[in-house]
């Protein structure tokens, strides 16, 4: 299996699925002959041209509205939204007509689309270039929510996403990039949007988390094993729909549950998580839900040392955990 | 082209089709039998001018909550309307989960309408940058009101299909009023259809109470879409003689005097006297379409008064799409 980034993994899958339906193309800022800002989309211009790989005006809300009229039409595009701190101009086709149309047309009319938003932060980015924006999308019924951790799941999960009936919105962790490398599986392969997954399993705590705040988890968890303490790992991986009994399970298992992620904790997803342990897992827990999350404050500051207060990092989860574990 | 005798008698019956159906809606709501109506009435000659010089079945409709008679023309039926007026089982355009008039109809090509005003616009846009991307030689007419034109949507959408030249025509249908607010607090220029000059495409004003003059102009519009050379802006000049809907009160904000006078302007009443003048429509003809249309409107309306309620477990769902339909 060959090694490879994150972003890499990303690309891999938009190729072979531009390859595989034509009715797939892609659009959004900077797509083209730059292959966006990230590079996500470098070389596709090259390989499908400008009818496939279409660089869209500077205009948000027009990527994603024109994503739905297309995909209303039978097509199946790959929307970029540049940043995902500027998805907030497409929200309203986002929430009132993507994720709407299905219910509301009595379901005659689907809406296969995919959006993908770098998010996060802990790149220098700022107020905003560091949103995590997760919650908001999470809480919208007929939308699908995926944040991958790891390439092979990155991949596996784009390509089923670019094939699901539904808009997706996939957020990617911009940090991990081409910070993430990982093992990706040679051929064809998917990985079904839903299930959540046990990446390290063990017996003390359980800790839930997506995104780059998984990758940290991993290593947290490593960190500690030295320490004795056996930590589980629950690679979130789809917010919505949300695998409960994955979540349940582990929980059920260890008596302790930790949530991580990087948006800030008021109204934050970890909540949701929370609420289900409370509800569903009451009577197996051995101590309080545990939640970490970024401080309350209106955005990543941009000077280094702010933005490092303010991210959850690998030293603050194995902290968290400890004291989860001690408790 | 010159049309037919037939075609005009054919015109003319589309619009006072839609115009008693219409008319019955308000009844059944002063009667109290339904909640809520928003009327077409005033906007038949722009509808039906439009739609005649379309191929239903081959193109495409992205319409908004005035386009009854449009829709009438596109194969919706009386009794499917009056399923949505009462908000019945197996009404047509949403399973009775939306408010009457957000129209859709899968089987004509119609994409399914929400209340929020302008994001029709960009459906198109992506509806026609599918065509062009596939090759077809259909268009897409989107409609909206005067008053949405200064949604960021409206520009968005345009403006996608202006840089790339995609077989749209927008017709915006200026009744001069935003429920209360006229068009001069809307924009301060005369003509809606001079902005299309900053977009970069034809920008036509027309009498939108000409049924002839509209299909003239619609007609023109589509054939360079169907060549390829790009969308159109067609402004019809109209004038809404109800309130905006059953919940609105218009002697608030204009005079019975001005409504009096464009009363008298009447779209129908205009073309029957056309016709008529012409000896196209003699009398007996003209009392057998009312004849006829009453009967339908009967029908449609016994026929919704005896259907049943939807269950709950179709407000349930389905939320999600297991497959999509393509084009």
């Amino acid at each position: 299996m060959p090694e490879m980034t994150l972003i890499e993994a990303l690309r891999q899958a938009m190729d072979e699925e531009l390859a595989r339906d034509e009715c797939v193309f892609i659009t959004g800022e900077d797509v083209g002959p730059r292959g966006g800002v990230f590079r996500a989309t470098q070389g596709l211009f090259e390989k499908y041209g400008a009818k496939r790989i279409i660089d869209s005006p500077l205009a948000e809300l027009s990527i994603v509205g024109i994503g739905i009229g297309a995909a209303l039409y039978g097509m199946r595009p790959i929307c970029e939204i540049q940043f995902a701190d500027f998805i907030f101009p497409a929200f309203n086709q986002i929430l009132n007509e993507g994720a709407r149309m299905f219910y509301r047309s009595g379901g005659e009319w689907a809406v296969p689309m995919v959006i993908r938003a770098p998010y996060g932060g802990g790149v220098g980015g700022g107020l905003y270039h560091s949103q995590s924006v997760e919650s908001f999308f999470a809480h919208i019924p007929g939308l699908k929510v995926v944040i991958p951790s790891n390439p092979k799941d990155a991949k596996g999960l784009l390509k089923s996403a670019v094939r699901d009936p539904n808009p997706v919105i996939f957020l990617e962790p911009k940090k991990g990039y081409r910070l993430i490398k990982g093992q990706v599986p040679e051929g064809e392969y998917t990985i079904p949007i839903g299930p959540a997954n046990v990446s390290r399993e063990g017996s003390d705590l359980s800790v839930y988390a997506y995104g780059i705040m998984h990758h940290y988890c991993l290593q947290a968890a490593e960190k500690i094993a030295s320490e004795g303490i056996s930590v589980e790992v629950i690679d979130i991986r789809t917010l919505l729909p949300l695998d409960k009994t994955t979540i349940l399970n582990s929980v059920k298992k260890t008596g302790k549950a930790l949530i991580v992620h990087e948006d800030n904790l008021t109204g934050g997803y970890g909540g949701e998580i929370a609420a289900i342990i409370a509800d569903e897992a009451f009577t197996d827990l051995d101590a309080p839900v545990r939640r970490l999350g970024a401080p309350d404050i209106p955005g990543v500051p941009f000077s280094h040392p702010l933005q490092d207060w303010f991210m959850p990092n690998v030293e603050k989860i194995a902290t968290a955990m400890r004291e989860l574990a001690n408790y | 082209m010159e049309l037919s005798n037939e075609l005009m008698l054919e015109m003319y019956y589309a619009m006072l089709r839609s115009r008693r159906l219409d008319e019955r809606a308000w009844v059944l709501h002063r009667q109290g039998k339904i909640v809520f109506h928003i009327s077409g009435m005033g906007h038949e000659a722009s509808q039906v001018g439009a739609a005649f010089a379309l191929q239903v079945g081959k193109d495409w409709l992205s319409p908004y909550y005035r386009d009854l008679a449009l829709m009438l023309c596109f194969g919706f039926t009386p009794r499917e309307f009056m399923l949505s007026l009462y908000g019945k089982q197996g009404e047509v355009s949403s399973g009775a989960r939306q408010m009457p008039s957000h129209f859709g109809l899968r089987r004509a090509n119609v994409i399914s309408t929400g209340a929020p005003v302008a994001t029709q616009i960009p459906h198109a846009a992506g509806i026609g940058l599918g065509m062009k991307l596939r090759g077809a030689d259909s268009v897409v007419l989107t409609c909206i009101g005067e008053g949405s034109t200064s949604q960021g949507e409206w520009y968005e959408g345009l403006n996608w299909a202006a840089v790339h030249k995609l077989p749209v025509i927008c017709i915006v249908q200026n009744n001069q009023y935003a429920i209360s607010v006229p068009a001069h607090l809307q924009m301060a220029i005369a003509n809606v259809a001079d902005r299309a000059a900053a977009f970069g495409m034809p920008g036509v004003v027309v009498d939108g109470n000409d049924v002839l003059a509209m299909y003239h102009a619609v007609k023109e519009a589509v054939d360079r879409a169907r060549k390829g050379d790009g969308p159109t802006l067609i402004e019809s000049k109209t004038y809404r003689p109800v309130p905006h809907s059953s919940d609105d009160d218009d002697r608030s904000y204009r005079t019975r005097e001005e409504v009096e006078q464009w009363k008298k302007r009447d779209p129908i009443l205009r073309f029957k006297n056309h016709l008529e003048e012409k000896k196209i429509l003699a009398t007996k003809i003209n009392e057998d379409y009312e004849s006829k249309i009453r009967a339908e409107v009967d029908d449609a309306q016994k026929f919704a008064e005896a259907a049943p309620y939807p269950t709950i477990e179709w407000a349930m769902g389905p939320v999600y799409a297991t497959e999509a339909y393509h084009a």
